[in-house]
């Protein structure tokens, strides 16, 4: 049985399906890493004395790092709107430049936390790098689960170009608004973990 | 964003790269403010007002928020109302302890 509404609009909520399902999976996401926000705002105000965190982190590499993913925004959004403009060849270009500074993205963090190892500061050091870790980690989860999905329409996914064209161009869509809310995440956690 | 014409598309590529342009020169201004040494109420005012900002430019444009449907601002609006009680909770314990 197909599924229904891939392509075109459900009459009653005027999207297609998909949209809305990322939708509402986004807005489960808001409350998920909401949660932690609150849990530091939490372990914050309640502490004696808090670290800043330019002193601890480093501020230049998470710098590079926001760099990464907000290029990797546009070359995601550059993607579908190949896509839409019929140029599978960019579109390819475009996906594989988003991987590209995703995987640079994974690197500077990888050199970020094994330097912090190294030094000793471990996530039971102290509250501060308990919710930095618990934060940054969940949002490098988010980052892998990107990797994994983009990777699969840049690949062996982009077969459906040739069969159902328009499909495919929503499939780029929902995943280019997941990856532009992993964006939005880590737009709030590096002032608020690194700068403040 | 189902009926966009080539002329729209092209259009709204010009737009993409204004605000990744826009976005870029945010990061630095965060990154400058934070050597100011303005203290903590002034450094965490600024920093999530433009933090906000570049947010917001993501969703708008990139998210393409701007021009959407009704059912995603209702979904949106009851997520941020349910994220603003959860972000009120740690805030309400100070006020508790504070005895107000």
């Amino acid at each position: 049985m197909d599924i229904p509404f891939t392509v075109k609009d459900r009459p009653d909520t005027g999207l297609y399906n998909g949209k809305l399902g990322i939708w509402l999976f986004l807005a489960s996401e808001v409350m998920l890493f909401g949660g932690l926000f609150s849990a530091y705002i939490f372990l914050r105000t309640g502490a004696e004395t808090w670290p800043i965190g330019a002193d601890i982190l480093n501020v230049p590499l998470a710098t590079l790092n926001t760099m990464f993913l907000i290029t990797s925004s546009v070359t995601m959004v550059m993607s579908w709107a190949s896509l839409k403009l019929k140029d599978f060849g960019k579109f390819k270009l475009y996906a594989g430049l988003t991987l590209l500074l995703a995987c640079g993205f994974l690197v500077v963090k990888y050199f970020e936390y094994t330097a912090k190892f190294h030094h000793g500061l471990f996530p039971s050091t102290n509250n501060f790098l308990g919710i930095y870790f618990t934060l940054t980690g969940l949002h490098v989860l988010h980052v892998i689960g990107g990797i994994i999905v983009i990777f699969f329409f840049w690949m062996p996914g982009a077969k459906m170009w040739e069969s159902n064209p328009d499909r495919f161009t929503n499939r780029i869509e929902i995943v280019g608004l997941y990856w532009h809310f992993v964006d939005l995440v880590w737009i709030f956690l590096f002032p608020v973990l690194y700068l403040l | 964003m189902a009926d966009l014409t080539p002329e729209e598309i092209k259009h709204h590529v010009k737009t993409y790269v204004i605000v990744f342009v826009a976005l870029a020169f945010l990061t630095i201004v965060t990154v400058a403010i934070s050597y100011l040494n303005l203290g903590v109420g002034a450094s965490v005012t600024i920093a999530l007002i433009v933090a906000t900002v570049k947010g917001s430019l993501v969703a708008c444009y990139f998210m393409h928020l701007i021009d959407e449907r009704t059912t995603i601002y209702w979904t949106l609006l009851a997520t941020v109302a349910a994220f603003l009680i959860l972000m009120f909770v740690p805030l309400s314990t100070m006020l508790d302890q504070a005895k107000i």
